[in-house]
């Protein structure tokens, strides 16, 4: 059915279309109305499972990660302050092989304080051995939901969709919300290991020596590796069930670019309206977004940037002494290349200032003026 | 007290990673025992996550998940949870937790478990200092005590941590220890009655902090409770204060002086020790409704 929805309402509607064992949150802005969403949906009977209020994210993942152990479907949301005090639990999260999964609504961190829009938050949450999906908007959020929990229980690691604050968590847009037969056909069950066994009783997370702990990474890591070819199956299924799918990345008229824009999340629709204006002027810019960070797509980015001469990355996070995450990262995936690309990194949208048309403009006619791309990230400012 | 008729199965198994006359594996044991193999067990980053062995052993024969610090009684609440969610209903979930990971790291994650009456058991085993890491101070540490990071003796008082659950009105709350096993025995079992959360505050002598003789665990706990230092009592509903052993009484200088942590004392500071001692039990006497306890001295 056809609603509209803010991109909370969105995910909590994926949330509870998605039958979870467990539901464990707390409050924080700008994710509070995807629990108090959850919150009304237990009150009149539509969400299933058990609802835990708890005092912290800290806790809220605790009893996430615990209740995943046992063998049930788990969910929690959070954002920025919350996300970083739940770090330590994000590790154990994936080193204990659950499936949890998580919607992180980005917001900066403090300090100062603020409550807009910037991928830093989970980005900083990159080496916790998490699957991360960004949505671009409203009906992709609660899309990757339904993926996540797909993905997250036929790899055993937990999964985290990640929107922006205000940009998709308050806006409001037309979201398509499927049918509960066709998710419950989509996404079988729960059937995930059953950890605490009393015919069978095994001890979870003992003590190990040093080549136990290598050879354990050495399985996560394996099972990262898999996750790629799991994504890709599970969107390709969500299309053949729903009409509509994703990709691990999306290109748009790469072939022949002269520059091509490397964009995740909402900075990506705006950057689809540029160039659409841009390609009726017969300019051949290229678009390439990228919606899974973790395990990165280097192979899909490769297969279609390899040939790229100029690349801007347009993002709305800082490494602060580095640049912008996703340039890095691009930078490291692209460094085999046999064509040498340019990339140049611009920081965009720091803040959750707006990312105007006018602005990627300016980005592209900056990147296609200068001969050689520059090791330092530009900003992008208001005029 | 109903003594006990037949010795419940060991859900311990033989060979642990404890010190030598370790208060906490004894205590793990009577209570395992007394809770039998049909229940789940959550330990934390303490002495009783050593105890519960490194990979691949495991010292107990229930399903155990070795959660993080500060998690106990989150991580308990999160699989009691999603027990019932599959339908499981009458296998309890058991937190241990040492009193770093109760009184302090803890106690934020303990009291929203409690707040929301969560479906646990939550045994504190309490020795007095952060033992697992060598001897540190910890909120559970009482006055005067030597450890590593108190040379001088602490200048803290023990955190009162029965008066803070018991402010959480749980159905239970219960003080016990390893020289007193039946009486232990019958709280669990008492506990494992209920629903919600209960708690249960374990004194566990350590003979490596404690600076005591191998042998000497049982003993030093039995003088804990007889010197009134450490009380058995209970409470229900967070009001009912039911005191579960008549105690000699006697001077808590029989106490200190089974200890090195306490060597460096002089008779001023045990003096101090014994005022805060009488006043703490005059007022637990009064809230169990017993008699004037300068009677019973």
């Amino acid at each position: 059915m056809r609603r509209f929805l803010t991109g909370n309402q969105a995910v909590a509607e994926a949330v509870r279309l998605c039958r979870p064992g467990v539901v464990a949150a707390y409050p924080i802005t700008p994710q509070t109305p995807i629990y108090e969403k959850l919150s009304e949906m237990e009150a009149s009977g539509e969400l299933s499972g058990i609802m835990m209020r708890t005092e912290s994210e800290h806790s809220a993942m605790a009893a996430c990660l615990s209740a995943s152990l046992t063998g049930v479907r788990t969910f929690t949301a959070t954002s920025s302050q919350g996300l970083a005090l739940m770090h330590e639990m994000l590790h154990f999260a994936s080193g204990g092989r659950t499936a949890v999964v998580m919607a992180c609504v980005n917001r900066s961190l403090a300090l100062p304080w603020a409550f807009w829009s910037d991928q830093t938050d989970s980005l900083s949450q990159r080496d916790t051995g998490w699957l991360q999906l960004y949505a671009e908007d409203n009906q992709e959020a609660l899309d990757s939901i339904i993926q996540a929990f797909r993905i997250a229980e036929e790899v055993l690691l937990p999964c985290m969709v990640v929107t922006e604050a205000n940009f998709i968590s308050h806006f409001m847009e037309p979201v398509e919300v499927p049918d509960q037969e066709q998710v419950d056909s989509f996404l079988p069950p729960v059937s995930l290991p059953r950890r605490f066994d009393l015919d069978n009783p095994g001890y979870v997370g003992p003590v190990v020596d040093q080549v136990q702990y290598r050879e354990f990474r050495a399985l996560s890591q394996e099972a990262m590796t898999l996750s790629l070819e799991v994504a890709r199956r599970v969107d390709r299924d969500f299309r053949e069930v729903f009409g509509r799918g994703y990709g691990l990345i999306e290109a748009v008229e790469v072939e022949g670019a002269e520059l091509v824009l490397v964009t995740t999340a909402t900075i990506t629709s705006t950057a689809r309206h540029v160039l659409k204006k841009l390609k009726a002027q017969g300019r051949r810019i290229g678009l390439v977004k990228i919606r899974l960070f973790r395990p990165f797509p280097t192979a899909a980015l490769r297969a279609v940037l390899d040939q790229a001469p100029r690349i801007a990355v347009i993002e709305r996070n800082l490494s602060l002494g580095r640049e912008g995450i996703f340039c890095s990262e691009l930078k490291a995936a692209l460094c085999h290349s046999p064509v040498r690309p340019q990339i140049q990194g611009y920081l965009a949208g720091i803040g959750g200032t707006d990312v105007t048309p006018e602005m990627i403009e300016r980005i592209i006619g900056h990147a296609l003026s200068r001969p050689e791309a520059g090791d330092e990230p530009i900003w992008i400012r208001e005029e | 007290m109903e003594p006990l008729k037949s010795r419940p199965p060991e859900v311990m198994g033989s060979g642990h990673s404890a010190c030598p006359g370790c208060g906490a594996a004894l205590g793990m044991k009577l209570v395992l025992q007394a809770l039998g193999p049909r229940a789940v067990v959550v330990v934390i980053p303490s002495c009783v996550s050593v105890i519960a062995g490194p990979y691949p052993f495991a010292a107990a024969r229930v399903p155990m998940f070795h959660a993080a610090f500060e998690i106990a009684a989150p991580a308990a609440a999160g699989i009691a949870n999603a027990l019932k969610v599959q339908g499981v209903e009458d296998v309890p979930v058991l937190a241990f937790a040492g009193d770093g990971g109760t009184f302090d790291i803890g106690l934020q994650s303990l009291s929203g478990a409690a707040d929301r009456n969560e479906n646990i058991i939550y045994v504190c085993v309490d020795n007095e200092g952060y033992m697992n890491t060598g001897v540190q101070v910890s909120s559970a540490t009482p006055r005067f005590t030597w450890t590593g990071t108190t040379p001088t003796g602490n200048t803290r008082r023990k955190k009162q941590i029965m008066e803070i659950m018991a402010a959480h009105r749980i159905p239970y709350a219960a003080t016990a220890t390893i020289a007193f096993p039946e009486d232990l025995a019958a709280k669990v079992r008492r506990a494992k009655e209920l629903k919600g959360t209960r708690f249960i505050h374990l004194l566990s002598p350590c003979p490596t902090g404690w600076k005591t003789a191998e042998d000497a665990s049982p003993k030093v706990a039995a003088a804990a409770v007889e010197t009134n230092l450490f009380p058995l009592y209970e409470i229900e509903d967070g009001l009912k204060h039911t005191l579960t052993h008549r105690s000699q009484g006697l001077p808590v200088e029989r106490y200190l002086s089974l200890q090195g942590r306490y060597a460096h004392l002089g008779p001023g500071e045990i003096e101090a020790v014994q005022a805060e001692v009488d006043r703490a039990w005059a007022e637990l006497r009064r809230r169990a409704g017993e008699p004037d306890p300068q009677a019973s001295r």
